[in-house]
């Protein structure tokens, strides 16, 4: 396939199928791993990087994992490629900008992904919807038995799976849940579920944007902790207790503001419907922020006629690298920002 | 350099006010200085600022010599950097990277996780063993006395084989 042809699509875990896919949009899981005998990226030579890039990849056609990995060898991918993984969730935005003996290997439905030569060796993640996280562990903790057939992974009884960062360590395991928050920023509440997050070792980061303002009320929450405790503890942990709670508080946030301040939150949602019904040009931040009240208008069942999937398309979809893949060219930020007013509006009157 | 103000105390602040593009300096103490609206930081803070820096210097700088011998890499140059060099790292760097692990990770910092097949069963073994140690005292902990009992069984079982 190839990765133009990745921009026309919607990625298997953006279904809106998933439980309680209205608040959770995803549920990612990713294991660290290094290769025994070999230093860590920072002390490997070009040489030894090239070296681990070829064994890895060379491992991935033989796995025999439940779907079919293709593999990518970043550091000779298009810029525009680079940046269309970063935006898919596939790879990470350092991976996508740094060089030497990079390379990435994701499947068709782009459940699953795997980064060799980040931050460590091997890196292996995969992408639920929703609220998956058992079946999310059980796939990528399958993928990793597979690769662990083929090699030696660094690893001592005492610290576990032993990762290029102390904060890795044991288990290597990032468990991480994308949530839809706008409820709790509209009411100014996300800096408590942020505060408490921290108490449980746990943090809370926008997924668009920089710093602490996340555009499009995108939050992902993920473990701290990863030595001293088992993976099943962590995932249970997150499904039990994390994720219900934060999800609930979200929900009391979101039906308080419609008893109290109805006409206002409706405000909200109708006139972003309105601007993006009309828009001939936009930001990618003003769109995030206008389809995150959408969104949450579409989750409340103020607009009755626009599916939950359409609006997760057009987030994926309205990102600048999506908009030049299909565009088959780079684009000025003017153009991009009429072609992303000209997508949304297409897009809507279809619904 | 006595202060201006009380004409007593040796003068510690020093202000330059420009105001309509003139200069006017100010020598003065430090409570001529605060009576008079500057602000001046507590000089208790920054030496407990300075100390603490010295506290987590004189351990680092006995460590800071320490290098791994087979990747080369020194305590420094991984406190500056935040990565490791290698996997030998987490062993000739152990006792200093404990206090780090603390802080991340909490007060158990044994591996309780998965354990690779090629591990060895002995291993796995331990393992197992510790994370259902560490599940049963969770449990006593939490009151959870019908699971507790499940884990004591557990471990009961896993001992003798």
């Amino acid at each position: 396939m190839k990765l133009s042809e990745l921009a026309q699509q919607s990625g298997g875990w953006l279904k809106s199928e998933g439980p309680l896919a209205g608040i959770v949009v995803s549920s990612r899981v990713r294991l660290a791993r290094n290769l025994a005998g070999y230093p860590f990226l920072s002390r490997c030579d070009h040489q030894q990087k090239l070296e681990i890039q070829a064994f890895l990849s060379g491992q991935i056609d033989s796995l025999g994992t439940p779907e079919s990995l293709q593999y990518i060898n970043i550091d000779e991918a298009e810029e525009l490629d680079r940046q269309l993984l970063v935006e898919r969730h596939l790879i990470s935005r350092q991976h996508a900008q740094a060089n030497g003996g990079r390379g990435m290997a994701f499947s068709a439905s782009e459940k699953t992904s795997v980064m060799i030569n980040e931050e460590d060796h091997l890196r292996l993640q995969t992408l639920q919807p929703g609220l998956k996280l058992d079946e999310a562990w059980e796939e990528v903790n399958q993928l990793d038995d597979l690769f662990e057939a083929k090699l030696d992974y660094a690893f001592s009884s005492r610290f576990g799976y032993l990762t290029a960062c102390p904060t890795n360590v044991g288990t290597g395991i990032r468990v991480s849940v994308m949530l839809h928050l706008p409820g709790l920023k509209m009411s100014g509440q996300i800096e408590q579920v942020t505060r408490s997050a921290q108490d449980m070792r746990l943090a809370v980061r926008g997924v668009h944007g920089e710093g602490t303002q996340a555009a499009g009320d995108f939050y992902q929450v993920s473990n701290q902790k990863t030595l001293g405790t088992s993976e099943q503890q962590i995932i249970e942990e997150f499904k039990n207790i994390v994720v219900p709670q934060i999800v609930d508080y979200e929900k009391q946030t979101r039906e308080k503001l419609l008893a109290e301040h109805g006409q206002f939150v409706d405000d909200k949602v109708f006139r972003a419907l309105g601007m993006l019904q009309n828009a001939r040009t936009i930001s990618s931040e003003e769109s995030l922020g206008l389809l995150s009240h959408l969104r949450m208008g579409v989750t409340l069942e103020r607009i009755p006629d626009i599916k939950l999937d359409a609006l997760n398309e057009l987030f994926l979809r309205t990102q600048s690298a999506h908009l030049q893949q299909i565009e088959g060219r780079a684009l000025s930020a003017e153009e991009r920002g009429i072609k992303r007013a000209d997508y949304i509006r297409q897009k809507l009157s279809q619904n | 350099m006595i202060c201006q103000r009380c004409h007593k105390n040796e003068a510690t602040i020093h202000i330059t006010e420009v105001s309509d593009g003139e200069h006017q300096e100010n020598h003065l103490c430090e409570k001529c200085a605060e009576a008079n609206g500057t602000v001046v930081k507590n000089p208790a803070t920054i030496n407990q600022l300075l100390s603490s820096l010295i506290m987590a210097h004189s351990g680092a700088a006995e460590l800071a010599g320490m290098t791994c011998p087979e990747c080369g890499i020194s305590f420094l140059e991984f406190r500056q950097q935040g990565l490791l060099g290698c996997p030998n790292d987490y062993e000739v760097f152990s006792e200093a990277l404990g206090d780090l692990l603390v802080r991340v990770h909490g007060q158990d910092i044994h591996h309780v996780g998965k354990v690779p097949a090629r591990g060895g069963s002995e291993q796995k073994k331990n393992i197992q063993l510790l994370r259902l140690q560490r599940e049963l005292a969770t449990a006593v902990e939490a009151e959870q006395y019908e699971k507790a009992a499940k884990l004591r069984d557990q471990i009961k079982e896993f001992e003798q084989e």
